[in-house]
């Protein structure tokens, strides 16, 4: 299930990614955080509880939408473009 | 020779740079973002095809004159695009840029920060669906999207009716807004609005059209929990119950300050905007010789007042430099803002600050949503003697977090003041701390 929901700018090209191993398809011009959404319902589980985080305040302040990608960098996934094949994975967060 | 750096590349920013550049001055213009414009004016990812009305409303040609302005700058300044600035330090800024680290010495610097929501959490807010206000409006703006597909908007401030009127125009489904403010705070303020009554047309023509288009608009509506288990399933206040995926909530704005504090601007408490704010004079001249503050980064007046602000900065720098300026400018300038001041008074009586939201938070809150810090762990601090803001961060962890209590940290002042009884301006500040924001392991560093 999605979170987001496209409004408009939908002819945009296709990009392919996965999201945690499995194949998924965004937009060129997304960030990262919109191609997660629109085919998912969280980015991320928290630091001491896991639960449930999908971003918060979408201008890089928030910093509540951290994801890791294959190369072992994380970025903010509001501030940071998609790119074609990218291997995106969500950080599971801890238990307490 | 050291430039002049502006950060910021806002309304108050870009409005910097080009008067310095039009006086001979090419000035470093650091921007965190991809594409200048700050976050009133965001611009869409290149290759998008929505027109400026479109995206902007009454506001585009305002947007389409800052963009034009950026994108004649850009090639003549330099301008460092998606670069942060994460410590300020002896005339020095130590930057992020696109995963490297530099650093820039500056000769004189203007701070244009901007301005993040203001959050006051209710039960419920971390879950996936809930965003502030101004995240919903730059998931439509800068990506085309609504955060859901049945959106409820609460809290209060002028954002709150021009995001749900956006969302609806755009074709979302709007279920519901929530204005915790009462209208007769409206009808009060009336005659401080009219001082600005293009502004103040602009706002009764949202509310007037969401209503005219069946929306329900709540007044002195107070959001009381978000439900949900996975993510939202509807919101509650007084005795309603209204089913919807998602939220978006604020009240009103916060100036994003933490650079002036590293740079040693003094603060001092400002009770219209009920927050501490560095200190400055009708030019925008900081505590600190060389640092000028610009925009709603040292307190909200909003996007045309940043724009003017970061000129009359600019011809502070100017002055204090030894160029000549048009001596006129600056009184001209400086009225204008004095205008817009008045008018920003009235926006308060309209958007009144909810003052009991602090002894209504229930003790299973969570606030600090980083740390996962509850209402009921602060005021167990403060009951044990403790009130001012940083220890009670340094006893329960609350601000601590990779957001540094931008989300939080207003919240928790106003918790720990409640609780201790105290004023709010009493309770301190949070200390900025370098890195202003979290940076990540592996930084390539300049040899």
């Amino acid at each position: 299930m999605a979170l987001f929901k496209r409004l408009a700018e939908t002819a945009r090209p296709a990009l392919s990614f996965t999201l945690d191993g499995q194949p998924a398809s965004g937009l060129l011009g997304d960030t990262l955080l919109t191609a997660m959404l629109t085919c998912a319902e969280h980015l991320r589980g928290s630091d001491f509880s896991a639960e449930h985080r999908a971003g918060f305040c979408l201008m890089g302040a928030c910093q509540d939408c951290w994801v890791r990608l294959e190369d072992g960098r994380r970025v903010r996934a509001c501030s940071t473009l998609l790119e074609e094949g990218q291997a995106i994975s969500r950080d599971p967060g801890r238990q307490p | 020779m050291k430039p002049v750096v502006i950060v910021g590349a806002g309304p108050a920013g870009i409005s910097a740079a080009r008067t310095l550049l039009d006086h001979g001055v090419t000035p470093c213009l650091i921007d965190e973002n991809l594409r200048g414009g700050g976050q009133i004016y965001r611009r869409q990812p290149l290759g998008f095809q929505r027109s400026a009305r479109q995206i902007y409303g009454f506001e585009a040609s305002k947007a389409q004159a800052a963009h034009r302005t950026m994108d004649e700058l850009a090639p003549l300044i330099d301008y460092r695009p998606q670069t942060l600035v994460w410590n300020a330090e002896d005339g020095r800024l130590d930057l992020l840029d696109n995963g490297r680290a530099e650093s820039v010495d500056y000769a004189r610097i203007i701070v244009a920060t901007g301005a993040t929501d203001r959050i006051l959490p209710v039960p419920g807010w971390t879950l996936p669906g809930v965003y502030s206000l101004g995240a919903a409006q730059i998931a439509l703006k800068y990506q085309g999207c609504a955060i859901g597909e049945r959106v409820a908007f609460c809290g209060s401030g002028p954002l709150l009716y021009l995001v749900a009127y956006q969302y609806a125009k755009a074709g979302a489904k709007v279920v519901a807004v929530l204005d915790s403010a009462p209208f007769s705070a409206q009808c009060r303020a009336l005659p401080a609005l009219l001082g600005q009554p293009l502004t103040l047309a602009k706002g009764m023509y949202y509310r007037a059209w969401l209503t005219a288009h069946g929306i329900p608009v709540h007044q002195g509506a107070t959001l009381q929990k978000i439900d949900g288990e996975q993510r939202v399933s509807g919101i509650r206040w007084d005795d309603h119950v209204l089913a919807c995926d998602a939220v978006a909530f604020a009240h009103a704005l916060r100036s994003e300050t933490q650079l002036a504090d590293l740079l040693g601007c003094e603060f001092a408490w400002n009770t219209l905007n009920r927050a501490w704010l560095p200190q400055r004079d009708n030019a925008g001249r900081s505590s600190v010789n060389v640092v000028y503050l610009a925009g709603d980064g040292a307190g909200i007046m909003g996007a045309d007042a940043a724009k003017m602000a970061g000129e009359r900065a600019a011809l502070a720098v100017l002055e204090d430099s030894g160029v000549a300026i048009d001596q006129r400018r600056p009184a001209v300038l400086e009225q204008q803002l004095a205008g817009i001041q008045r008018f920003r008074h009235g926006l308060e009586t309209a958007f009144p600050f909810p003052e009991q939201w602090a002894a209504q938070a229930p003790d299973a809150l969570m606030v600090c949503r980083c740390e996962e810090v509850s209402a009921g762990e602060i005021r167990a601090v403060v009951d044990e003697g403790h009130w001012e803001l940083n220890r009670v961060k340094a006893h329960c962890r609350v601000g601590m977090g990779r957001c540094q209590g931008r989300m939080c940290g207003l919240a928790a002042a106003e918790i720990v003041a409640e609780r201790s009884g105290r004023g709010i301006e009493q309770v301190g500040r949070l200390r900025g701390q370098a890195p202003i924001k979290p940076l990540p392991f592996g930084v390539e560093v300049q040899p």
